[in-house]
C-alpha cells in the first residue's frame, strides 16, 4: 500500500510528523511530492518501508536512520545519512557536503557527484559494514578519518581537467577500504593511505555494489566494471596505539 | 543596550543571490521567496537585502540610507550631510507595519552629490564619500550609514529576512541584481546596523561564517583609514574588498587569491611564473588572508561574485537558467524560484563564481575621470 503526500509549503516539523504517523499505519511506501528544502526527512526512524522523495529534500536527511529505503528523484543537499545505522539511500542526482558522516551501516548510492568531506569518519564493526557508491567525483577530504566500511567512486563522465577525488583524500584513515575507478596523484592522498591494485576478492565485492549502482540508475554494468580500479587502504589500523600505552 | 562589538556574535546564516545578465529588472519578490526557504538557517535576529538598479531616476546621486536612534541625532547628522553634500531629495524609506518587526529606528534616505569645494583635499570622489561615512559611523553616536552606492540600496534590520523584505516593501522595487541574508547570531542583542548586507559605496557583502583572522584583518585595514566600529567580521570583509579593488586597483582574481589564498603546498606545485605571483600575494597581503569558514556574495553594480573559504567549510550552490544566475546556501532556495535550472553546481572552496552583466569585464570600475579636467589640472600645476 502506498500513500502520497503533497509537501508543498508544509513545514518540516509537520511533514516529519505526518511521515511518522503514516508509517505507523503499516504503509509500505510513502511518496512525497514537491519536496523543497524540508529538513530531517527519515531521521531516527526504524523500519523497512520506502519513502520516494520527488524534489530537493533539505539538510540532515536520514540522520540516525535505521532501515528505511529513501529514493530521491532530484539532488540531495548537505549532511545526508549522518551516523546512519541501516537502510538504503538512492539519489538520482548529485549530493552535497558531508554525506555519510560517521555512517555505521546501510548503503548510499549517488548517481552523480558529491561535495566535500563525504564519508568522513565512516566506521564498521562486525556485521556492520556501511557502503557509499558515488557515480561521478568527490570533493576534498573524501573519507577523512575513515575507520571502516567501503567507499567507491566511479568517476563517470568526468571532463579531462576533473579529478575523481579532491585533495586530502583519506587523511587520517585507519580502517575500511576505498575503491577508485581512476587514478590519483600522491599529493591528493593523506599520508596514512597506500595505493594497491585490486585483486579477485576486491573485484567480487566491487561487482556486487557496481551491479546495484547500474541497476538503480540504468547504467551499463559491463562498461563500468571493465575499467581499472585502484584500492586505497590505511598503512596502519592503529596509528596511535602506542600514544598512550607504551610497550 | 549593548550593540555589536560589545558582545561577540558567532553566526550561522543563509545567503542568496539572483541576477539577470541582460540587466532586466525584477521585483524583490523572488529573492524574498528564495531566502524564506532557508528560514531555519536564521533565528530572527537579522535579515537584509541589497538591490541594484532600483533608483534609475537618481542614478548619478549617492543614495545614502541611514538609521537614526532619535530625532536629535538625525538633526545633528543632517547638519553634516548638508555641509558635505548637496541633497537632491530627503525622505523616510517607505515601510509597512509588520507585527514581527519591532523597535524600528528612524530610517531615512538621501539622494546626494558631494560638494565640490569640500572635496578639494581628497584624491578621488569615492575617497571623499568613504571618509564621510567612516566619520558618521564612528563619531556620531546613534547614526549609521548602511547604504551608500549609486542606483542601488541596502535594506536590513532585526527580524527574519522574509519579514524584513515585506517591511521594506521590496516587492515595489525593481532591480537587476539582488542579494539576501538571513542571520543566526547566537548571543547578540540584535541591532539594525549589525544585519547584513554590509555595504560601502556600490559594494555589498552577505556572509555566512565566522572569521578567525578578524583582528589581523582589522589592524591592516586601520592603517588605511577604515574604522571597524562594529567588530563584526563581515564589516572587515567589506572593507578588505574595497581596499583591494577600489583603492589598490587589484584585479578581482588577485583579491580572491589573497583572501582565500591557496595553501603553500599547492603553490609549490605551480609553474615558476605562477609561484612568483602567488608567493608575492601571500607575503605582501598576508594580513588580508581571511581565515575560518565563510561563504560570501560580493555584490557590485556590474554583477556579483560568490566565494567559499578554501577548505569549503560552508555550503554554496550556483545555478544558471538562460540569462539568470543564482547563488544560495542551499539548492532548495534556488529551486523555489527556478524549478529547472539549465545547470547547477557546487563551486570548489576558494574558487569564485563571477557573474557579470553582459558587456562588463570586471566587478569593479574606477571613478570616471574626465580627461580634459585632468589635463587642465596638470597645466595649472
Amino acid at each position: 500500500m502506498s500513500v502520497t503526500i503533497d509537501t508543498k509549503d508544509i513545514y518540516f516539523k509537520e511533514l516529519n510528523q505526518q511521515i511518522r504517523d503514516v508509517l505507523k499505519t503499516g504503509v509500505e511506501e510513502i511518496i512525497l511530492n514537491n519536496v523543497n528544502g524540508q529538513r530531517y526527512i527519515g531521521d531516527g526512524i526504524t523500519g523497512t518501508q520506502s519513502i520516494i522523495i520527488n524534489g530537493t529534500p533539505g539538510n540532515d536527511m536520514a540522520a540516525y536512520m535505521d532501515g528505511l529505503k529513501l529514493v530521491i528523484n532530484g539532488n540531495g543537499q548537505d549532511a545526508i545519512g549522518n551516523t546512519m545505522n541501516d537502510g538504503t539511500i538512492v539519489i538520482h542526482g548529485n549530493a552535497g557536503d558531508t554525506l555519510g558522516y560517521a555512517m555505521r551501516g546501510g548503503e548510499i548510492y549517488v548517481h552523480g557527484s558529491v561535495g566535500y568531506r563525504v564519508g568522513i569518519h565512516m566506521k564498521g564493526y562486525q556485521e556492520k559494514n556501511p557502503v557509499i557508491v558515488v557515480g561521478g567525483k568527490a570533493g576534498d577530504f573524501f573519507a577523512e578519518y575513515m575507520a571502516g566500511g567501503i567507499q567507491i567512486v566511479l568517476g563517470l563522465d568526468l571532463s579531462p581537467e576533473e579529478s575523481i577525488v579532491g585533495d586530502y583524500c583519506g587523511t587520517g584513515m585507519h580502517g575500511g577500504v576505498i575503491y577508485l575507478r581512476g587514478t590519483v596523484e600522491d599529493y591528493q592522498l593523506g599520508k596514512e593511505v597506500k595505493v594497491l591494485p585490486v585483486d579477485q576478492e576486491d573485484l567480487e565485492l566491487l561487482g556486487r555494489y557496481v551491479h546495484n549502482y547500474a541497476e538503480y540508475f540504468s547504467e551499463d554494468y559491463e562498461a563500468i566494471i571493465s575499467k581499472e580500479f585502484i584500492k586505497l587502504i590505511p598503512f596502519n589500523t592503529r596509528p596511535y596505539g602506542n600514544l598512550y600505552a607504551k610497550y | 543596550m549593548l550593540k555589536e562589538g560589545q558582545i561577540r556574535i558567532p553566526a550561522g546564516c543563509a545567503i542568496s543571490g539572483i541576477m539577470n545578465k541582460k540587466g532586466e529588472l525584477t521585483s524583490g519578490q523572488d529573492i524574498i521567496k528564495s531566502i524564506a526557504v532557508m528560514h531555519d538557517r536564521s533565528n530572527g535576529l537579522g535579515g537584509g537585502f541589497a538591490a541594484y538598479g532600483i533608483y534609475p531616476e537618481f542614478k548619478n546621486h549617492y543614495a545614502l540610507h541611514l538609521f537614526y536612534d532619535d530625532k536629535k541625532v538625525k538633526q545633528e547628522t543632517e547638519f553634516l550631510l548638508n555641509k558635505f553634500f548637496s541633497i537632491e531629495q530627503a525622505e523616510p524609506i517607505p515601510t509597512r507595519n509588520i507585527s514581527a518587526i519591532k523597535n524600528v529606528p528612524l530610517i531615512w534616505r538621501y539622494f546626494a552629490k558631494p560638494k565640490v569645494k569640500e572635496m578639494a583635499l581628497y584624491e578621488s570622489e569615492s575617497e571623499y564619500v568613504v571618509d564621510f561615512i567612516m566619520r558618521i559611523n564612528s563619531e556620531v553616536e546613534g547614526a549609521y550609514v548602511f547604504s551608500s552606492g549609486k542606483n542601488m540600496g541596502t535594506f536590513k534590520g532585526v527580524g527574519f529576512p522574509e519579514d524584513i523584505g515585506e517591511f521594506f516593501r521590496l516587492d515595489e522595487y525593481k532591480g537587476y541584481s539582488w542579494t539576501a541574508h538571513g542571520r543566526f547570531p547566537t548571543n547578540t542583542p540584535g541591532w539594525w546596523g549589525g544585519a547584513h548586507p554590509f555595504s560601502l559605496l556600490d559594494s555589498t557583502i552577505v556572509h555566512n561564517g565566522e572569521i578567525s583572522s578578524y583582528d589581523a584583518n582589522r589592524r591592516f585595514l586601520e592603517m588605511y583609514g577604515y574604522k571597524c566600529t562594529l567588530q563584526t567580521d563581515t564589516e572587515a570583509i567589506t572593507y578588505i574588498f574595497d581596499l583591494l579593488l577600489r583603492k589598490f586597483g587589484l584585479p578581482l582574481e588577485s583579491a580572491v587569491n589573497i583572501v582565500a589564498a591557496p595553501f603553500w603546498s599547492k603553490i609549490s606545485r605551480m609553474n615558476s611564473e605562477q609561484q612568483k605571483l602567488f608567493k608575492a600575494l601571500r607575503v605582501v597581503y598576508s594580513s588580508l588572508l581571511i581565515n575560518g569558514p565563510f561563504s560570501i556574495i560580493l555584490g557590485s553594480t556590474n554583477g556579483f561574485m560568490a566565494l567559499n573559504d578554501r577548505l569549503k567549510l560552508r555550503s554554496l550552490i550556483a545555478a544558471q537558467k538562460g540569462d539568470n544566475m543564482y547563488i544560495a546556501s542551499e539548492e532548495s532556495a534556488i529551486r523555489e524560484i527556478c524549478k529547472n535550472p539549465d545547470k547547477s553546481w557546487a563551486p570548489k572552496g576558494g574558487e569564485p563564481v563571477i557573474c557579470l552583466l553582459d558587456g562588463k569585464e570586471s566587478l569593479y570600475e574606477f571613478d570616471q575621470v574626465d580627461e580634459n579636467e585632468f589635463v587642465r589640472h596638470s597645466v595649472a600645476l
